[in-house]
């Protein structure tokens, strides 16, 4: 194949941009993994940024067509009221990847100050890790739960009550990559010359900690959905006019046997997102650091 | 060692008195008068002021804690607001059913996931590696739930094997309790399977590569006596750790596994006194579970010393 420069910049700037995406590919191709997990992410990312418009009222009550199974017509077949289990997969995805969303976000927030802060000043180290042992040593889910319980059920009560149990995580592994870091000549020079203290955790000590911080954020990002799933299965979480993958599970138990799929989509739904997020953060890790790769080190829930 | 063990229970102090104190702030966070809120919304005025009376809320912060962890080491859990009965009383009448439950789950979690994680490290591209790597990422990233009900629907309503839910208990039969609860001991495995296979691969392959197994295999041993005793003993360390570490993992599992089999254990009891506001109640059970779990870690350390004479203190 002829290869012709052409000097018109728009020409240019496509062909950079076709080489750029072939390179992509060409990239993907060879991870297969990252690609089939990066694709359903989007996949579901999409779905839940679309739902109003992919799909119908949630709530639409319908009796005549209560417990149909899957069918041309209603994809994922009805609820026990009649209600189109495909909306309501559709509607669902909103709440756990927004819930995913805001608790990594929260999380990397919070666990990367308090990280820094206990993995800098020796002073403050005690005193927050012991705190942080002590949030670790209650259950995640009945930490949650409880939070949820008594403050009462409101998205910005879920997301805290999800990201409180997942701090300390996220806090303990920032504070050993700083404890590290802070030790290294290029961190001490900076000390001895006078560098101020933003300056060194920002720019110095920040950047070297910042690939195991994502890797963390994406296994937060998929045990976040997990808790909120289990929080509004228990009834602790989104509230029943929300359609959720939790609380459509709850209400699926007892059709469990009659009508498998109004648990079967939220549950598919849930397992297949989760995964890919799993997936993406194994392959993040194994790209970061080859020797961590399948350790599971930072997985225990 | 037992200079140790004392130093351990002794760093567990400052840990599990900041939970007690998280645990009882909890309360403080429920906005507006938290009598009222414990009541719900059927409650008569004389129904919100024995609440208040029963929780001290009249009195300061600082006294009702000394008084509340006083009563707490003493035993005095109260009593619960929704059914009277002492919450001692009422976990007593419930542990037996979580008790078994945990164990099975132990057992089953770790007779699946060390010989998986052993054959995995030990031959890292064959079959058997493959798929537990694969079916770690997939123990992960299924909630227990979804394992629960997966598991309902194939063996309990498709074969009929298993019953759908409820408990038999021990004085009923061993072999009817074990077998009421093997659907639900399977769900709370899957997690703790996926953490204890990965880290057993992960320890048996530094080991592997160390120069003893070397020698072992050149004296002729046969692989099977390698694994058991040369390379299994030393890479237990981390193996350990993780059955601690992932114990908190198996007490959420519980909570939720027991909702969804209508186990009549601790779980059940936590989930449902949360959702009824049963203050005392959830209390004394966040504060037993995370000693659970505090002391199950302690008990890892010290079985450090026992596998690994290596680690002395």
């Amino acid at each position: 194949m002829a290869i012709t420069v052409s000097s018109d910049p728009t020409v240019r700037g496509l062909a950079r941009s076709r080489a750029a995406a072939a390179r992509t590919l060409l990239f993907l191709a060879r991870r297969p993994v990252l690609a089939v997990g990066s694709g359903v992410l989007l996949v579901f990312i999409g779905v839940a940024l679309l739902s109003p418009w992919l799909a119908g009222d949630p709530g639409t009550i319908n009796p005549l067509r209560r417990l149909k199974p899957p069918s041309a017509a209603q994809w994922f077949g009805t609820d026990h009221v009649g209600r189109s289990v495909f909306d309501r997969t559709l509607w669902g995805a909103r709440i756990s990847l927004g819930v995913g969303f805001a608790v990594a976000i929260a999380t990397t927030v919070i666990g990367v100050l308090v990280g820094i802060v206990a993995g800098y000043f020796r002073l403050a180290d005690t005193v927050i890790m012991r705190a942080m042992d002590a949030v670790m040593a209650i259950p995640a889910i009945l930490l949650a739960i409880a939070l949820v319980a008594l403050v009462g059920s409101s998205p910005l009560v879920i997301v805290t009550a999800i990201s409180v149990p997942e701090i300390p995580r996220m806090a303990r592994m920032v504070r050993a990559s700083v404890l590290v870091l802070r030790e290294q000549a290029y961190v001490e020079a900076a000390i001895t010359c006078g560098g101020r203290l933003h300056t060194i955790l920002l720019r110095h000590i920040l950047p070297g900690a910042a690939g195991p911080i994502l890797v963390q954020a994406t296994y937060v990002f998929a045990s976040a959905m997990i808790l909120e799933a289990i929080l509004s299965f228990l009834g602790a979480g989104t509230p029943p006019n929300v359609p959720s993958w939790g609380n459509m599970m709850a209400e699926g138990r007892q059709y469990l046997q009659m009508a498998p799929w109004i648990l079967g989509f939220p549950a598919l739904g849930l397992a297949l997102v989760v995964l890919a997020v799993n997936l993406l953060g194994d392959v993040l890790r194994d790209m970061l650091d080859p020797s961590l790769a399948s350790t599971g080190a930072g997985r225990a829930r | 060692m037992i200079a140790y063990i004392l130093g351990r229970l002794l760093a567990a102090i400052p840990v599990l008195s900041a939970v007690a104190v998280f645990v009882f702030l909890l309360l403080s966070l429920v906005p507006g008068d938290p009598a009222v809120v414990i009541a719900g919304d059927l409650a008569t005025p004389e129904q919100v002021e024995a609440i208040r009376r029963s929780l001290a809320l009249d009195r300061p912060l600082a006294e009702r804690f000394v008084t509340w962890l006083g009563r707490m080491l003493t035993g005095d859990f109260g009593n619960s607001l929704f059914s009277g009965i002492a919450v001692s009383e009422l976990i007593v009448q419930r542990i037996e059913p979580t008790l078994v439950l945990a164990l099975m789950t132990i057992v089953i979690a770790v007779a699946v996931a060390v010989p998986l994680g052993l054959v995995s490290a030990y031959r890292p591209t064959g079959i058997v590696a493959r798929l537990t790597m694969a079916g770690a990422v997939l123990g992960f990233s299924l909630p227990v739930f979804v394992v629960a009900f997966g598991l309902v629907y194939v063996f309990a309503l498709g074969l009929g094997w298993f019953p759908v839910q409820n408990y038999v208990p021990l004085s009923q039969g061993v072999g009817g309790t074990l077998h009421s609860l093997t659907l639900p001991a399977v769900a709370v495995s899957f997690l703790y399977i996926a953490l204890i296979a990965r880290v057993t691969r992960a320890a048996v392959l530094e080991v592997l590569r160390e120069d003893h197994v070397r020698t072992a295999h050149a004296k002729g041993l046969a692989a099977r006596r390698i694994l058991a005793r040369h390379v299994l003993r030393n890479a237990a360390v981390p193996v350990i750790t993780i059955i601690g570490i992932g114990f908190a993992a198996l007490l959420g599992g519980v909570v939720v596994t027991e909702t969804v089999f209508s186990i009549p254990g601790l779980g059940r009891l936590t989930a449902d006194s949360i959702l009824r506001r049963d203050y005392p109640v959830v209390q004394a059970l966040i504060l037993l579970f995370s000693t659970v779990y505090v002391v199950v870690n302690l008990a890892v350390d010290v079985a450090y010393v026992l596998v690994d004479p290596r680690i002395r203190y």
